[in-house]
């Protein structure tokens, strides 16, 4: 495992090659059951949810890349977080277009009044919202022209729009009392979320005795 | 398909006349490999899209009552048997399906009794013999948003009720259904309190709409639809037509009902199906019909009592957004 402390550029990119095939799949998998007639009685419903976890995964993907690296020490895997919180609002984009089509048949009006209407929906619709900046401000252009310190704080946004993804999942399910997958969901990012409020010396700490216990693979070297 | 003319020459089909299940399942997956053919370039990919549904079930066949068979297309088995809502099996609508299997329903019985002049036990036996079975074809709307069409087999609920005859005390029925933790892993999960309960008023369980259901689509109920007896009740939401039925009493109040008890504000004791009244979290006035209306179709609306204005006189007088 050592050598992954250590990767070349080339190996980066070749990673992120690969990683972007990979972070497709669940698109083209919907894609082939929809042409295997596979999405079961009611296919929208499944597009609708299964666009909705994969967004979710990636947007908690996203998010545990720099504990990772703190972690492990490996710093090539900052080298992959844009195009995984590319993708999380690819997918955050499919979801909510699912919804604004096949729902409400592009009716603004009408969709307008299920989003102020109803929570669940506000709350998903502000994650996507506010993800749009956090694209569009993603090439090395942009980060050139808000300069280092603003494209942060503006990035900083992601620490309140993945638990806005999350208290969205967390309202779909409750009213049907099915809150495991939501209890673990918030558990994760609340635990990314922490990591990040310790102190340097405290969070050095952590690591390592995360990395006695074998959560780690290589000690961070500060 | 040998078209006879109705006696009655009536000029709806008779049960008999629908396309059999076997038929017309094998039609849908000879269409799915069509386009798994046409659109990925072989036929052979589509050969685990068709799921084989021959379900071996025992056949129970019965005289279609075309005052109570909607004209809508029914939906196909393997729908109406694949996508179910019955969290005693999971909660995944594709669960019970696969984990139904272990339902036992023979040998059955349902209890009736509180405010009745004869309690009784019945076996499956005798309630397939309490009165004559009949076919109805009814629309099913879910409070989730979506429909079906299901050829059910009974008889009015008014047929047991009459039976049991029931005290001048006796204001409301209540469904109780089988909760077993060897039979139904979903226990498991505390989602509402087991089991799984609900009511009518005793106007509504007498009005003949309500059907003691112990068959669909020719067969004996299959497990994961709620066999081997339920109700059906139309003109509300799903959730409101037990399944499973072990008990039913006859009480003085209004009982406490599964999803009432764990979300009032969201599923109501009456829960009939009305565009007016949203879900807090969707709107009700419209629907999907599960297997017909296509992946680009518009919703379609839903319909007052579900279409089945006969019930109005009920609630005559009653402020539907409130007892929702």
């Amino acid at each position: 495992m050592k050598f992954l402390s250590n990767l070349s550029t080339q190996r980066v990119r070749q990673l992120r090659n690969v990683l972007f095939v990979l972070c497709l799949l669940p698109l083209v998998r919907l894609v082939a059951f929809a042409f295997l007639n596979r999405l079961g009685a009611n296919p929208i419903e499944f597009i609708t949810r299964n666009t909705g976890d994969w967004a979710l995964y990636f947007l908690m993907g996203t998010l545990a890349i720099t504990p990772l690296r703190r972690l492990t020490g490996w710093n090539w895997l900052v080298r992959l977080r844009r195009m995984t919180g590319l993708y999380a609002f690819f997918y955050v984009f499919l979801h909510f277009t699912i919804f604004f089509w096949l729902d409400h048949f592009f009716d603004f009006q009408e969709m307008w009044h299920d989003i102020v209407k109803r929570p669940f929906i506000t709350v998903g619709m502000a994650t996507f919202v506010l993800l749009i900046p956090l694209a569009a401000t993603s090439t090395n252009a942009m980060v050139r022209y808000l300069g280092g310190k603003r494209w942060q704080w503006l990035h900083r946004l992601t620490y309140v729009i993945v638990p806005l993804g999350v208290l969205h999942f967390w309202w779909v399910k409750a009213g049907k009392n099915l809150l495991a997958q939501p209890i673990l969901f918030a558990s994760i990012v609340a635990a990314l979320l922490l990591v990040r409020l310790l102190s340097p010396k405290n969070r050095q700490w952590l690591m390592q005795r995360l990395n006695k216990r074998g959560v780690g693979i290589n000690v961070v070297k500060e | 398909m040998l078209i006879r003319i109705r006696p009655d020459q009536i000029d709806i089909p008779l049960a008999s006349d629908i396309t059999p299940q076997q038929v017309y399942a094998g039609r849908r997956a000879f269409m799915g490999q069509l386009a798994a053919g046409a659109l990925a370039g072989s036929g052979l990919l589509a050969a685990g899209a068709a799921v084989a549904q021959s379900s071996g079930a025992r056949k129970l066949t019965a005289q279609l009552n075309n005052a109570y068979a909607v004209m809508d297309k029914p939906t196909a088995y393997q729908d109406a048997t694949t996508y179910n809502n019955y969290y005693e099996f999971g909660t995944d609508k594709a669960d019970p399906a696969r984990t139904a299997g272990t339902l036992k329903t023979n040998p059955w019985t349902v209890s009736i009794e509180g405010e009745v002049k004869k309690p009784m036990t019945l076996d499956l036996d005798a309630l397939m013999k309490l009165a004559p079975l009949e076919e109805r074809i009814y629309r099913m709307r879910c409070v989730e948003g979506w429909s079906m069409v299901i050829p059910w087999i009974g008889y009015s609920l008014s047929a047991l009720i009459k039976k049991a005859d029931p005290t001048s005390a006796a204001k409301y029925i209540e469904f109780v259904t089988l909760a077993d933790k060897k039979q139904m892993p979903g226990l498991a999960d505390p989602i509402i309190n087991w089991p799984y309960t609900e009511g009518l008023r005793m106007d509504e369980a007498n009005h003949p709409l309500a059907l003691l259901t112990l068959g669909m689509y020719g067969e004996v109920l299959p497990n994961q639809n709620g066999a081997p007896v339920r109700v059906v009740l139309p003109w509300k939401y799903g959730f409101k037509s037990a399944k499973s039925i072990v008990k039913i009493r006859f009480v003085k109040e209004q009982p406490k009902t599964a999803w009432n008890m764990y979300a009032p504000q969201e599923y109501g004791f009456y829960s009939n199906v009305n565009p007016e009244v949203d879900h807090p979290r969707w709107s009700q006035a419209s629907e999907r019909r599960i297997g017909e209306d296509g992946f680009f179709a518009r919703k379609r609306k839903t319909l007052m009592f579900n279409g089945y204005n006969d019930v109005a006189s009920l609630y005559s007088g009653m402020d539907l957004k409130r007892y929702y």
